[in-house]
């Protein structure tokens, strides 16, 4: 907006109460998609904070020590955080236009998240069959609630990233698709932030 | 195994769920049915579907989105009100030993639903809407950013309001109270489906309210036409700015919640459960969490309507704009730390109590700021009582005396004593009824003529303000009385006779309520009726202020031929004053979003998708998701959403505007 404040002051003295041309707006998706995600962000924030408060809440079954295998969760994270290097990978190939090897960073990207998802099943089935599910106790409940969040998040953003492709490999690399790439960017970057929390303050802390 | 069958097509939903066997029900729903065919007969017969359909449903049009905000709050209002006769008649007579009309299961389900649908389907649509009028058109903007977003949110809301009716014909609503708190909530205790309505209602509908937060931000951040700067943005734009800040900071906190509710009662987790570790206390924060935030919601847009009447009809500048704008920040802010204040008996300690307290006292000087600043306003104004001011005065006095019980409520000991009784109801209604819903009828009045080209009639909007403000007293005052006396809140029958003349003054004062809602549905029939004559060819009917007023009423589509350029806060004054003469040629095409049926297809599908849920018809709720998704998919395989208004078009109707308008 500050680059429009020359015209309130018309050097000739004449006020100027409308504009000729055609007014374009600067675009808001981004602002609009990152307000978006921060309304997001206070909702893993309750599901911290649920954890929090019933992190202890046992019921004399298992606690996390027990449960949690931190090798395998070490290689989850790894699979999320490669798959954000893979994606930023991604976006410098759109950057330069080339749609080919964008799309294919787009696929190794989405290999990653699935591999993620299905070791964080492989965990949820496991602790399922150890007796450990999220009826168990207020404890595996926050647990599972706040892991599995985070799951169907990703499981959005796989599917979204495959109706890209398409879109991408229909259309190219224009404007609108670009947009879309970019608020998709965003969305995946702030799935691993909130990953970083989860593997800290749940796993890490529960463990250690 | 044909009870298996029978559970595998219709989950819990048997033919029990009609309440057929009672009778109040029955003559509703045969109201309701004829009222309903009459309505869509009528519609069939003057072959209005595809007009409705062409013209408004699919409309991404913000104006149009905030009309049909507006109509569905005043349809909802009409259901939500008759909850409110209902409960008052229930206590005037329910007394020795008379159990009145209603017995207490049902009691329970109307004070559920009154308070649901007033606070979510009658409070928030309306200030939705007046925002999704108003707030494009005083940023001189052509629509908001999101226009699809738009209408699918407001598809959204409806969709929520369509699956809390639901519930008075098949099966029930929640006998919980309207926040539902647990381990009466739970699945223990209330086995029914009524908490599951309840639940998917609010879920759905407040994904529409947090999109259309996200979008009225982001148009307020990007959309302002050059030269207005944050601090010249019209005052009703900045509580409407903040009112969307809340929204979008506490929406995710009632989803995140109600999910939580919603996993105890499905998969049998134990967040709020009195076993295996649960914490009802906690659901009781995480709700007031998002509760507290959200009475500001619904009160700073109004707010911002007193301030546009205030110095419209006092033919002044706004006094102390900035104030009111740091006012409304500070609002913003210290309602996020109040919310302690709901549950002050509930064993937090005296320390916790003391510090929410004080931040609810604080509160009040931010509130008593504004309230000076709309006297100084007045102050040597040249005052039109037109019926939008009086509405304003009426609000000042009565949100003042129910700002001063709310202080009151704010000293923990005292609420100690007044914990859970009438003197609370009394409070909030005395707040929201004359601060939201007397701001409602202000911006009702003020912009009806900008939507629709015609004032509205003043003597019955008169008669509907004076039934609304003396009903208001005599309804809620005995309730002071009798919260003092120690009578609680929701009780569908009572032991001790003497009280029984304080309900029955209530009772009359909710009549004379139903006679300022009768005036107010006759004020916009006889309008209609009468448009001719209160035709407003000027588009500035009030000698506006701001934007809004510069164009014709109702204003075209694309709002403003020019994009505005903006030097002060009171813009179309200072352009009145200072020479402006409306281009008459050099007109250019403009650029438009285009219309859409997939907001409504959506919000469609989440009404099926929603009473799958409650029911357990798993299937169907398998179906209606999958479709939502692929919904979804495909609008966005859409990528031709937009178009151009020839620059002839434009010029054909704002010629129109010049034979219309008084020479100059």
């Amino acid at each position: 907006m500050s680059a429009n404040t020359s015209h309130n002051a018309q050097p000739s003295g004449e006020l100027t109460f409308y504009l000729r041309e055609e007014h374009h707006p600067e675009q808001s998706t981004m602002l609009g998609f990152w307000i978006y995600l921060m309304s997001d962000c206070l909702i893993f924030a309750i599901l911290f904070a649920t954890y929090a408060v019933l992190g202890h809440s046992f019921a004399g079954g298992p606690d996390a020590k027990e449960l949690f295998d931190l090798k395998l969760v070490a290689i989850n994270t790894a699979m999320l955080l490669f798959s954000s290097i893979t994606y930023g990978f991604a976006m410098l190939e759109m950057e330069k236009g080339n749609k080919g090897l964008m799309l294919s960073w787009m696929v190794v990207t989405f290999f990653f998240g699935a591999c993620f998802l299905g070791i964080e099943l492989y965990e949820f089935h496991h602790l399922i069959g150890e007796g450990a599910g999220p009826w168990r106790s207020a404890f595996l409940s926050s647990f599972f609630t706040l892991v599995g969040t985070h799951g169907l998040h990703v499981t959005c953003g796989l599917v979204w990233m495959a109706v890209l492709m398409v879109q991408m490999n229909k259309l190219g690399i224009t404007a609108a698709n670009k947009r879309r790439m970019m608020t998709l960017s965003m969305f995946w970057h702030f799935l691993d932030v909130i990953w970083i929390g989860v593997f800290s303050f749940v796993y890490l802390m529960g463990v250690l | 195994m044909t009870a298996d069958w029978t559970s595998l097509l219709f989950g819990k939903l048997t033919l029990e769920a009609i309440p057929y066997h009672e009778p109040i029900l029955v003559v509703t729903f045969i109201g309701v049915a004829i009222g309903g065919l009459a309505v869509l007969g009528a519609l069939t017969y003057f072959r209005l579907w595809g007009y409705l359909w062409k013209e408004w449903f699919t409309s991404i049009d913000h104006k149009k989105i905030g009309i049909m905000y507006i109509v569905f709050a005043i349809i909802m209002l009409l259901r939500g009100f008759a909850d409110a006769l209902m409960m008052r008649f229930q206590q005037a007579i329910a007394f020795n030993g008379h159990e009145g009309y209603f017995p207490p299961h049902h009691y329970d389900q109307i004070f559920t639903a009154h308070g649901v649908i007033m606070i979510f389907f009658v409070a928030m649509p309306f200030v939705t809407g007046l925002m999704n009028f108003v707030v494009p058109l005083q940023i001189g903007a052509r629509d908001v950013s999101f226009p699809f977003l738009n209408n699918f949110s407001f598809w959204m809301t409806v969709a929520g309001g369509i699956i809390v009716m639901i519930s008075l014909f098949v099966g029930e609503f929640a006998k919980t109270g309207w926040l539902a708190y647990p381990p009466l909530s739970d699945i223990a205790y209330s086995p029914d489906v009524g908490v599951d309505y309840y639940i998917w209602g609010l879920q759905v509908a407040g994904i529409g309210t947090l999109l259309s937060g996200v979008n009225l931000i982001a148009t307020i951040l990007k959309m302002r036409a050059p030269g207005m700067s944050m601090m010249k943005m019209p005052v009703f734009t900045w509580t409407a700015f903040c009112t969307n800040i809340l929204i979008v900071a506490s929406f995710p906190v009632l989803t995140a919640v109600l999910a939580l509710l919603t996993l105890d009662r499905y998969v049998g987790t134990h967040f709020f459960t009195n076993t295996d570790g649960g914490s009802a206390m906690l659901y009781v924060n995480l709700i007031w969490i998002w509760g507290h935030p959200e009475v500001y919601i619904l009160v700073l847009p109004v707010f911002g309507v007193f301030s546009e009447v205030v110095s419209t009809f006092s033919a002044k500048r706004l006094f102390g704009y900035t104030s009111m704008v740091y006012a409304t920040c500070v609002i913003t802010i210290l309602s996020y730390i109040v919310w302690l204040h709901h549950f002050f008996t509930m064993g937090s300690g005296a320390s916790v109590n003391s510090f929410f307290g004080i931040t609810t006292m604080i509160i009040s000087i931010p509130t008593g700021a504004k309230m000076f600043n709309w006297l100084f306003t007045m102050y040597h104004g040249r005052i039109r009582y037109e019926v939008s001011m009086l509405w304003t005065i009426g609000f000042m006095v009565t949100f003042v005396i129910g700002g001063m019980t709310g202080v009151l409520l704010a000293v923990p000991p005292a609420d100690f004593v007044l914990h859970n009784s009438l003197f609370l109801i009394a409070h909030f209604h005395n707040v929201i009824i004359g601060g939201v819903v007397f701001g409602v009828f202000a911006g009702i009045n003020f912009w009806f003529p900008k939507a629709f080209g015609f004032r509205l009639n003043a003597f019955w909007g008169k008669m509907s303000f004076w039934f609304w403000l003396i009903g208001f007293y005599f309804a809620f005052m005995p309730l002071y009385v009798l919260g003092l006396m120690g009578v609680t809140r929701r009780m569908s029958q009572f032991e001790d006779p003497s009280l029984q003349i304080w309900f029955i003054i209530a009772a009359f004062g909710a009549f004379l309520i139903l006679l300022g809602i009768g005036s107010f549905i006759i004020q916009i029939g006889y309008s209609i009726w009468k448009r001719d004559e209160l035709r407003d060819e000027t588009g500035d009917p009030w000698n506006g202020r701001t934007l809004e007023w510069s164009t014709s009423s109702p204003p075209p589509a694309y709002n403003f031929a020019f994009t505005p350029v903006v030097h002060e806060v009171d813009q179309w004054w200072f352009m009145k004053s200072n020479g402006y003469r409306r281009p008459l040629s050099g007109f250019i095409p403009i650029h438009m979003p285009k219309n859409t049926g997939t907001g409504a297809i959506l919000g469609a599908l989440s009404v099926v998708f929603g009473f799958a849920m409650v029911w357990h018809i798993w299937w169907l709720a398998i179906v209606s998701f999958v479709a939502i998704i692929a919904t979804t998919i495909h609008h966005t395989f859409n990528y031709n959403r937009d178009f151009y208004i020839p620059a002839d078009e434009v010029a054909a109707v704002e010629a129109r505007r010049t034979q219309m308008l008084p020479a100059e």
